[in-house]
This record gives structure tokens, sequence and C-alpha cells, in this order.
């Protein structure tokens, strides 16, 4: 058993989720789920954001985190220009 | 008040007691809008502060989009736990459950084949950071230009080759995991000044993986950590499948 690790034990393999794996309950970085939120589901044309273009949604959200943390940042991700793993990145 | 449908999900043969007491944005509980054997999860919203440009300025500000994105999360992952389920993007909005009904008929087979996809599998996240030995004391006044030259030379290649053996050990521990899973993801590295992490994120993965090998995926993902010195490996989920949602023609469900 790997104790520690949260959510491990618990976590039972079972198809999807286990009911009694309370995922909702456990502290997400809000950074990690902005990489899902914002960059990935499936994307509708919602009546709405219709009005939004897909790309003003992602920015837009952007411009909260950069103005949550302080000072001089180029851009929200990619701290540098290019990391080895830009290769591997696919863009 | 006008009221406006803000989906959050699609799933299969969901029942509506299954979301009873789930409560997504401004804690409104949801409700299921259903075409045939697809399910969206609803949730009302004024439309006034949901239109576009309520929107907008909702999503540029830090504590709305924390609220919004945590409560977009909260009822994914409820609906998560009863089945394969697809996970719209954040502020996907519609005037009318009738609308919603209507992009569930115009999208059942694109729907339906990426549930199929998704049936039975979980997505993990792993993150690779590298963290550079400090940078060397500061040396004692060089002897000569050339000492000087060759010592920044070093320090140069020691940095170098700290990247370097990051990189291909990223390579190694990516193409593994690759391997015990059916799809993988790659998201842009994370600015360690938003996510507060040490280190330098050089990996940023998600991949889709069988739900009966999730347990031992996750364990090989973890073992990585601590391998290389100076390299840090962070495992999170399992996730409901963000990364894997296929995109719907925007087009089809107009």
């Amino acid at each position: 058993m790997r104790a520690g690790l949260p959510g491990y034990d618990e976590y039972t393999g079972s198809p999807a989720y286990d009911a009694d794996y309370p995922l909702a309950n456990r502290e997400i970085a809000l950074v990690d789920l902005l990489d899902r939120l914002l960059s990935d589901g499936v994307v509708l044309t919602g009546d709405i954001t219709l009005a939004i273009a897909d790309v003003d949604l992602v920015h837009i959200s952007l411009r909260a985190l950069i103005s949550s943390v302080k000072a001089d940042m180029p851009s929200p991700w990619g701290g540098r220009g290019r990391g080895p793993f830009d290769m591997i990145g696919g863009g | 008040m006008t009221p406006a449908s803000y989906a959050y999900a699609v799933t299969r043969g969901l029942k509506p007691e299954q979301v009873a007491g789930v409560r997504g944005v401004d804690g409104t509980e949801v409700h299921l809008v259903a075409h045939r054997d697809l399910v969206a999860v609803v949730g009302a919203v004024p439309l006034e502060e949901y239109d576009a440009d309520a929107l907008k300025a909702k999503l540029e500000r830090i504590e709305w989009l924390e609220a919004i994105a945590r409560a977009h999360h909260g009822v994914v992952d409820a609906v998560g736990t009863h089945g394969a389920t697809l996970p719209l993007r954040m502020a996907t909005v519609y005037r009318s459950d009738e609308r919603v009904a209507e992009v569930l008929r115009d999208g059942y087979d694109r729907f339906t084949a990426a549930l199929d996809d998704l049936d039975g599998r979980v997505e993990w996240g792993v993150k690779l950071y590298v963290e550079p030995p400090p940078p060397e004391p500061a040396a004692p006044p060089s002897a000569t230009g050339k000492d000087y030259l060759r010592r920044r030379r070093d320090a140069r290649r020691s940095r170098e080759d700290v990247w370097r053996r990051a990189a291909e050990f990223g390579h190694r521990v990516d193409a593994a995991l690759a391997e015990l899973a059916v799809d993988t993801r790659h998201h842009r590295p994370q600015n360690p000044q938003l996510s507060g992490a040490r280190g330098e994120n050089v990996l940023n993965a998600a991949y889709l993986v069988d739900a009966a090998g999730a347990r031992d995926f996750a364990e090989r993902a973890r073992s990585a950590d601590g391998a290389v010195p100076g390299i840090r490996v962070e495992v999170t989920g399992p996730w409901a499948p963000y990364s894997f949602a296929v995109p719907a023609d925007p087009e089809a469900v107009r």
C-alpha cells in the first residue's frame, strides 16, 4: 500500500468511477482544472457562447489568471520560451 | 429574469434521482434534458448573468472563474460516477432546455460514438518538473580571463546537462505511460507562477486509461517520481475524460 498518496487506495479501478471515490471533495489545483476546462471538453456552440469565440473564452479567462498573479508575466503558460519538451508537446 | 440553460455534460441513461442534490454554478441544482438514451446535465441560470457580456466579465475575475470552474467540475465529477461522461467546455450556455435537446438530437451519432470510446476509461494527469541545481556559489575573482570563460562554459554545460537528462527521462516516462494508455494528450506546460509548483513544468500530459488498468497506471507513473535526481513527477486524477472528449462539429450542432 502506498499510504499518503491521496485517493490512491480508495481507487478501485472499477469502470469509470467508483461511486465511493469522492473525487469532488478532493482539493484540485485550479490550474490543473483550467488545463482541462478551458482547452478541452466537447466544444459546442452554445447560444450564448456563440458570441464569444472559443479563443476569446480562453483568453478572457487567462486575463483573470494573469491579473491574479503579481507582476510582469508575458504569458500565462509556458514560462520558458522553449523547453526540452516542446518537441513532444504537439503545439 | 430570463432563464437560460447552462450545460455541463452529456452522458447516457442517467436517472434524475442520480443527480438529486447535485449543484452547479451559483449553487443551483442541476436537472436532466434527454433525447432518446442521451442525457444532458443542465442547470438553470439567469440569462442576464450568463450572456456574452456577463460571461466575459465573470471569467475575467479570478474568484468567478474559479467558482464556475469548480462548480462545473463538481457536476462533471458527480455525473462521471455513474458512467461514461462527455464533459462540455466551461460556459456552454443555451437559451432553453429545448435548445439543449435539439443539440443532443442533432449531434446524436457524434455523442454516441464519443461516449462509446470513453466508456470504462479514465484520465490520469502526469506532470514532470525539473528542479535545476542551485547556482554555484560566487567564485573568487578569476585569475585570468581564460579561467573565467571556462567557468562560465562549465556552468552552462551543467545546466544544459540537467535539461538534457530531464528531456530524456521525460520522453522515456511519456513513452512508457503512453504504451499503457489508450490515448495521450499533451497540455501546455504550466507556469510555476500560476501553479505555485517548485521547478519548471516540462511535461503536462493526460493519458486515457482503461479502468481495469487504472491502478497499475497510476502506480507506474508515481514510481517515476524520484527515479532521477532533480526531476519530480506528479500524478493527478482520475479525471473525467476532459482531455479526450471529442470535439463535436460545431456546424452539426448549431
